[in-house]
């Protein structure tokens, strides 16, 4: 079977009869199977994904299909979908069945998407390489020797083995993002507040986003219209109806393209990845954009403002994981405190539990002003002199990693450099901007690396637009 | 006498906790009921399962508009909410959402009576929204613990009194007019035994003069107005005495034991939870506009203290007679459908206070029971008022008959009971001659200017006549004979 890039190529060969919806899924399904030490998948809901192509064939011939019919799409394990286990990669949700759907699962399934399986992620979302999982390593379906990222990895790796169509990841870094760019796929990070995060389970409230990981910018539109909008359920979503992203097409007029220049000259960027940007940079020059390289002197205090940030809502957000009401207790607990401690202990792993600590650390008395009151007020600087560089820029053009994928273990023992996997895309999270990363480059050794658009809030319109213009003209997957 | 405790002044301020009488929850919209089954009351949001997310009740908003005002608090214009992290059984999320440095209302006051019974203003700190937690029973197993979270999640406004009291007596009055007030404002049911209305006590003695406030500990677990005057008692002789002997207080959270009548340490100031609050992320701060607060005040419910301007000055009722319709606000309420029905005012609050207050007593009914209307009551006044009937027939007889028959008229009634004042004027006549001749001496008595006796004279006609004369007609014919002869 050929590799699909894009949902409307499925369509048209549903529709023309060369395949069919339940060949589709057995192909995945197949897929999966054969491709199960990549450890994509904590679980394939094989025969509810094969019930489901049947009934969504019935109703694609009967013309009464949903607009994501022949859509076959794994959910990244800390999205909740009612009826069906939910663990966040974490020994401490253990055999916890969710009694919800997300708001945007709910929304994939009323257009007829087929969910085939939860995919595997670093513990919580907490992690860049997939290695933080209760579950076992995610392998790069590139080179099985390195990382596919994370905290999506599954979803990524799913993605680019072509083990399910699309796939839902959450980024709150950069996990959508970092790992679609290692894994050479389209990785879509919304706005703030563009898409619903109920159901999704929270690590950093205020920086946690939903979004599509495709094989294409196509996709990945139409993804962000079914799931985007306001929802009841989540106050921090926008009220304001999504755009038709899905309609979206490449803008015709040059546009004006931010390269920071602390990205650019960051020491720690591979030569292989510079010279791709140089040579993206030129091509869109060529092409009658105008490119400024600016400063952005801020981007030592990303990293360390995002983790003061995220470990203190993380350190609340994991609190309910008690041993008490639901997943994992300790078979030592006796007595509430031993519960809570033992529980707690065993069930979360050491990256979730550093986490903890440090945010509970930084929220102390004594130390609150110190550690969150000032990285707040540093968030506000970064989205202040982020959202300056909109006021004469229509994008920010940035590599997404510094490099292609690293080797299992290879970070493992250095907390530091692991976070600073994240630098590039953590500027997104912090401001609230929609980014997206597009697998545009390739080193010698074969390995995909992405390239960042970022555009300014609530643009995510326009962000895709010229994303498309980017894929079309720059593309290394053919 | 002096005694060693009149040396010292003691110094209270009470944080009252208040669930809302709202239909949903303050982030959810499952139920808020008392009574049901446990565990029923609850949706994953309640219970905390992963991924969900809360959202701000508008009406508890509302109701914490509404406080704000009645207390003459300022009103925020952004509802801010934050985290109070804490770990316990019945609380799901691992964290309170609360308001933390941003209370939605700050600063205003309650007017209450101080010990001599003179107004005295107790100034209130703040006034912020939070949510209530589940349940632990420790009693209903041999074994567990169980929880019932179907409290989770309720709205609660918790109000911080400044450190004004002065008294036990004054945090009794204070609580007592604070409940009458929440209860007019139908925000809370206040019903400290249920735990809908719940106070921790912040007490502190000086010695009278100083400047400093003692060393305050903290009570809790008090659940009736009655035992919160108890414990600040109890507190105060306690820490008085640890003064006199030379020690030093702690300052901790004690619980009040009811049984004993006694206070007992909970946790040192040491052991103290750091609460490590901070901004809620999941919420944003809703905005309160001018229309919002001026919506809430045209729809305020009348309050107690304007109830009582009314009541003195356009009724001309005693300041006495309106505290006893104000006190309960059913029994107010009742008053104020009455007026609508009569214009007799005074015997409007009469009735209300004496007949029918007497027939609910006895009966052992709540007001909101009765069985009648204030129309009921309004026709009776009227049946008066025209002479057709006396006023104690119309208490002592009529009324407990309409009670059990609250489907017949008071003039139907009255006449099945053969009430009516319908002696004829011969009838009448008659009587007060025989009255006047039956005693002489008295007749005496009257004739050498003792007016006093007309009401003897008044007194004996009715007896013969069954109460059946017109007061008036019977009063002016008694004159008239006494005056011929």
């Amino acid at each position: 079977m050929k590799r699909y890039r894009c949902l409307s190529e499925i369509r048209s060969d549903l529709a023309s009869g060369v395949e069919t919806l339940p060949g589709l899924v057995q192909y995945y399904l197949d897929r999966i199977e054969s491709h199960a030490h990549l450890n994509a998948f904590l679980e394939v809901w094989g025969d509810e994904a094969m019930a489901a192509a049947h009934r969504i064939d019935e109703k694609r011939r009967a013309g009464k299909a949903g607009r994501l019919a022949g859509m076959v799409i794994g959910i990244k394990d800390n999205i909740c979908y009612q009826g069906h286990k939910v663990s966040a990669s974490s020994r401490i949700l253990e055999g916890f069945e969710s009694l919800y759907s997300a708001t945007a699962v709910d929304r994939l399934v009323a257009e007829d998407a087929i969910i085939i399986g939860r995919c595997n992620c670093d513990e919580f979302a907490m992690g860049s390489s997939n290695e933080n999982s209760a579950y076992g390593p995610v392998l790069n379906p590139f080179n099985t020797a390195t990382v596919p990222g994370g905290s999506s990895g599954g979803s990524a790796a799913a993605v680019a083995a072509d083990l399910c169509h699309a796939a839902l990841g959450s980024d709150t870094g950069g996990s959508i993002r970092q790992p679609a760019s290692i894994t050479g796929i389209v990785g879509l990070k919304p706005t703030y507040g563009r898409v619903s995060r109920h159901g999704l389970i929270a690590y950093a409230s205020s920086f946690d986003q939903i979004g599509p990981m495709t094989a294409s910018v196509e996709d990945a539109a139409l993804l962000l219209e079914v799931i985007a909008g306001p929802d009841e359920f989540d106050s921090t979503v926008s009220r304001s109806q999504p755009a038709r992203y899905a309609a979206v097409t490449p803008p015709q007029k040059p546009a004006r393209i931010a390269v920071l220049r602390d990205c650019y000259e960051s020491p720690g960027l591979n030569p292989e990845v510079r010279a791709r940007m140089d040579t993206i940079v030129e091509g869109l020059r060529q092409s009658g954009h105008t490119i400024n390289f600016v400063d952005f002197p801020y981007l030592d205090y990303i990293v360390p403002t995002y983790y003061v940030l995220t470990t203190a809502e993380a350190s609340s957000n994991l609190a309910r994981f008690d041993g008490i009401h639901f997943g994992y207790r300790s078979q030592e607990a006796a007595g509430i405190e031993a519960t809570y401690r033992k529980s707690r202990s065993e069930g979360f792993g050491s990256e979730v539990k550093r986490r903890i600590m440090l945010g509970t650390f930084v929220l102390s008395s004594g130390y609150y002003d110190a550690y969150y009151t000032r990285a707040q007020r540093v968030r506000s600087i970064i989205r202040r002199a982020t959202r300056d560089i909109f006021g004469q820029h229509d994008y920010i053009l940035t590599p997404t990693t510094t490099n292609s994928a690293f080797r299992l273990g290879e970070n493992a023992k250095d907390p530091i450099a692991m976070y600073l996997e994240d630098i590039f895309t953590v500027q997104a999270n912090l401001a609230g901007i929609p980014a997206i990363s597009i697998p545009l480059g390739r080193k010698s050794s074969g390995m995909p690396f992405g390239i960042q658009l970022m555009g300014d809030h609530g643009e995510d319109e326009r962000l895709l637009g010229f994303s498309l213009l980017l894929e079309a003209q720059f593309s290394v997957n053919s | 006498m002096d005694t060693v405790y009149d040396k010292y002044e003691l110094v209270v301020g009470l944080e009252v906790h208040m669930q809302l009488l709202t239909e949903s929850k303050a982030y959810s919209s499952d139920p808020n009921r008392f009574g049901e089954l446990p565990n029923t009351l609850v949706s994953p949001i309640t219970l905390g399962h992963p991924g969900t997310l809360p959202r701000v009740n508008r009406k508890s908003v509302d109701y914490a508009i509404r406080l704000g005002l009645a207390c003459h608090m300022e009103i925020h214009p952004w509802v801010h909410f934050a985290r109070k992290n804490y770990f316990y059984a019945d609380l799901p999320k691992g964290y309170q959402i609360t308001q933390d440095k941003t209370p939605i209302c700050t600063g205003g006051f309650i007017m209450i009576r101080d010990e001599e019974g003179r107004e005295k203003r107790i100034g209130i700190t703040r006034a912020h929204l939070e949510e209530d937690a589940g349940k632990s029973m420790h009693d209903q197993d041999p074994f567990d613990t169980l929880v019932d979270l179907n409290r989770a999640g309720v709205p609660l406004i918790e109000v911080v009194s400044e450190p004004d009291i002065r008294s036990s007596r004054e945090a009794y009055n204070y609580l007592t007019e604070l409940r009458k007030l929440i209860r007019y404002l139908g925000i809370c049911d206040g019903n400290m035994e249920e735990g809908s209305m719940r106070c921790d006590a912040n007490v502190s003695v000086r010695l009278k003069g100083a400047d400093k406030f003692g060393t305050r500990c903290e009570v809790k677990n008090m659940n009736s107005i009655r035992n919160v005057q108890r414990a600040i008692d109890y507190e105060m002789k306690r820490q008085v005495d640890l003064i006199e002997k030379g020690e030093v207080i702690l300052q901790e959270t004690r619980s009040f034991d009811a049984a004993a009548g006694t206070t007992f340490s909970l946790r040192s100031k040491e052991l103290a939870h750091d609460y490590r609050y901070f901004p809620e992320p999941d919420l944003q701060p809703v905005r309160i506009l001018k229309e919002d607060v001026e919506r809430v005040r045209r729809n305020m419910p009348a309050l107690p203290s304007e109830l009582l301007e009314k009541y003195t000055t356009q009724l001309g009722l005693s300041e006495y007679d309106a505290h006893v319709l104000i006190n309960e606000k059913e029994m107010a309420m009742w008053f104020e459908e009455l007026i609508i029905l009569t214009s007799n005012y005074k015997s409007a609050c009469n009735w209300l206070t004496g007949p029918v207050r007497a027939v609910i007593n006895e009966r052992g009914l709540h007001i909101s029971q009765l069985p009648l209307t204030p129309a009921h009551i309004a026709d009776i006044i009227a049946l008066v008022d025209a002479g057709k009937l006396s006023a104690s027939a119309a208490a002592e007889k009529l009324l407990p008959a309409m009670m059990d028959e609250p489907g017949e008229t008071a003039a139907s009634l009255a006449e099945k009971l053969n009430l009516a004042q319908d002696a004829g004027e011969d009838t009448i006549r008659n009587a007060a001659a025989e009255v006047l001749a039956a005693w002489p001496e008295k007749v005496e008595n009257y004739r050498k200017g003792n007016k006093g006796m007309l009401g003897l004279f008044m007194g004996e006609l009715m007896k013969k006549t069954g109460g059946k004369a017109n007061p008036r007609t019977a009063s002016a014919i008694i004159q008239e004979l006494l005056e011929k002869v």
